[in-house]
């Protein structure tokens, strides 16, 4: 069959590419929040998660993480702005919003007396979906906790009561899962199965919020990272790009004299001065084919100029952090 | 509406009972045995009848009252503290439930209970003295409005304690002592006039009242005025949750 039209997608093709891909599943906009006591948690926070992903927000605590997450899940009310949830607004369409939404929060809260199969099972009614013990028994698989169906929550261990509030999340099948700082007190063991369930859950189409205060946490696992402090959105970017200024060193050579500039033999390695006149910085990429530094001690050997010590140094996402946290003061 | 959710905190908290039969269930028939041999059988053979019935039948009315009444606010008010209490509110707020189906599931579990114990005292009573029931359909009407309108009292007592001595207090300060004056035990006829008149302010004397009118066609006030008197206060206890499911008060900061 001949057509004339070129492979471009239909209109209804596109949006349905649209509202299935690159819809943003939140919205938030201009969020505020100021707690009774007049402190300011949230100070016009504008945020976009995508659908599929996993976004971290990284900052330190009491930076407002938690804040944000309760306002999306309906825990805590908000001062001003809006959240929108796959197009469901937050309070007028709470219903819509919130059964997509399963939640692990920061704090270990399960009632101590309930059986494991039980409690799981209650959080998957509340959200109104009728009973299906295939899915709550897989759940319960998934977590290695299905051992343990029938004990009481009060008989686990810590790491196991964590697992629980998990399954209960997971109960409803939700769309998008909160993780509020979810390996604080955890063992290592737990943290990797974790992190394994989160992959899993993001394989299965699974949006994943998750706060933390640990930079590795958040480099291991995001997509996107959002910095906050202080109530205050700083900066949302692609892993990948953080990681790209990560990727960036500084070798230092401390001279055994100063100088007054750089000198003409080297000026291919395109190095700058040190303030003091006695060190030469050079930048280079790790992950470049060659990073050129023999290249750089060779001219330097020749050029004549002595230096006593040399040091590399990386900027960490760690330090990106504190400069960025530092700039705002 | 969210019905499966209703009925998942409404066998939750059934099942809460479950596990604490002793507690829930045998304590309360236990003390009303207590009360019936020594209000019963003490007093009663002093007083043998008043207004024409046997005082051990007259008390049952004002017995079951008196535990529907103290049950019904300990059991609802518990039943929504806990959660508070040890965090696990979290998941109701967090569903898509509207307070409304949230205080259902509660209150209706925390009523079902005490309709229940109120059955059972009733049969216990039967065991000691032969029971006449005139009017059983008011009987029941009494018995679930009362049921439902003190389960609504104690759930908003459970979202405005914020520790388990308020949580305690008002049973034990409020509610006991107004069962106590509101005529369990005697006719508020026989008391002197201004007493008579302080009664009135006292709403359980209406509740008492009514239910034993349902009994013995024998009544302090006139079964009307009961009845009124009960819708009313369950009225009230309604807009009061109204009101807090409408600000979150105790509930969202
Ligand atoms: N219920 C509350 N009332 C008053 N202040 C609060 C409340 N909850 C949190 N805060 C304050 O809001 C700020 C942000 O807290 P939170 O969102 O928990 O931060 P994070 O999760 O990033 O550690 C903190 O200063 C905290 O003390
Ligand atoms: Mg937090």
């Amino acid at each position: 069959m001949i057509t004339g039209s070129p492979a471009f997608a239909g209109d209804d093709e596109w949006e349905y590419v649209y509202n299935n891909f690159m819809q943003p599943i939140i919205t938030v906009s201009q969020l505020s929040k100021t707690y009774a006591s007049g402190l300011e948690a949230l100070k016009n926070v504008d945020l976009t998660i995508r659908r599929g992903e996993i976004f971290a927000l990284l900052g330190p605590n009491g930076a407002g993480k938690t804040t944000l997450i309760n306002i999306i899940c309906g825990i805590v009310k908000k001062s001003s702005g809006s959240v929108t949830v796959d197009g469901h607004d937050i309070v007028k369409d709470y219903r819509a919003a919130r059964s997509l939404i399963g939640l692990v929060p920061q704090e270990l809260a399960v009632s101590a007396f309930d059986k494991v199969w039980a409690t799981v099972s209650f959080s998957r009614g509340l959200f109104g979906k009728p009973a299906d013990s295939d899915f709550i028994a897989k759940v319960l698989k998934d977590l290695t906790l299905y051992d343990r169906k029938d004990s009481q929550v009060m008989t686990l261990s810590g790491g196991m009561k964590r697992r629980v509030m998990i399954a209960k999340a997971l109960a409803h099948e939700p769309q998008i899962l909160f993780l509020d700082e979810p390996t604080a007190g955890v063992d290592v063991e737990l943290r990797k199965d974790m992190w394994q369930t989160v992959r899993e859950l993001r394989a299965a189409g699974v949006t994943i919020i998750l706060t933390t205060h640990y930079i590795e946490e958040a480099e291991e696992m995001a997509d996107r990272i959002g910095i906050i402090n202080k109530g205050e959105l700083i900066l949302v970017e692609e892993k990948a790009e953080l990681v790209r200024k990560l990727g960036k060193k500084q070798l230092v050579l401390q001279l055994n004299g100063k100088l007054a500039a750089v000198p003409p033999q080297l000026s291919a390695h395109r190095l700058t001065l040190g303030p003091q006149g006695d060190e030469l910085i050079y930048h280079y990429d790790t992950r470049g084919e060659r990073t050129g530094i023999t290249a750089l001690l060779n001219d330097v050997r020749e050029s004549g100029i002595r230096f006593r010590d040399l040091q590399t140094t990386q900027s960490s996402l760690e330090d990106i952090f504190v400069d960025l946290v530092s700039e705002r003061k | 509406m969210n019905w499966r959710a209703v009925y998942a905190i409404y066998l939750f908290e059934m099942s809460r009972t479950g596990r604490t039969v002793m507690q829930s269930i045998l304590s309360p028939v236990i003390s009303t045995c207590l009360y019936f041999v020594v209000f019963g059988a003490a007093i009663g053979s002093r007083i043998t009848e008043i207004e024409g019935v046997p005082y051990g039948a007259f008390i049952v009315p004002g017995l079951i009252m008196m535990m529907l009444l103290t049950q019904s606010v300990m059991n609802a008010s518990f039943g929504i503290y806990f959660p508070r209490f040890i965090g696990t509110i979290y998941e109701l707020l967090s569903a898509p439930l509207s307070f409304f189906e949230i205080a259902l599931g509660y209150v209706g579990a925390a009523a079902s209970k005490s309709i229940i114990l109120g059955l059972i005292i009733l049969l216990t009573a039967n065991l000691f003295v032969p029971l006449r029931i005139a009017h059983p359909g008011w009987m029941v009407a009494f018995l679930v409005l009362t049921a439902v309108s003190f389960s609504l009292l104690g759930f908003i007592i459970g979202i405005w304690a914020d520790g388990f001595e308020k949580l305690q207090v008002i049973p034990l300060l409020i509610i006991t002592p107004l069962t106590f004056l509101g005529g369990s035990f005697y006719s508020v006829n026989v008391l002197p006039p201004v007493w008579q008149t302080v009664s009135l302010f006292n709403p359980v004397v209406y509740l008492i009242s009514g239910f034993r009118w349902s009994f013995f066609e024998i009544a302090d006030v006139s079964v009307g005025v009961s009845l009124a008197m009960t819708t009313l206060f369950l009225a009230v206890c309604l807009v009061i949750v109204w009101w807090i499911f409408k600000t979150g008060y105790r509930l969202k900061t």
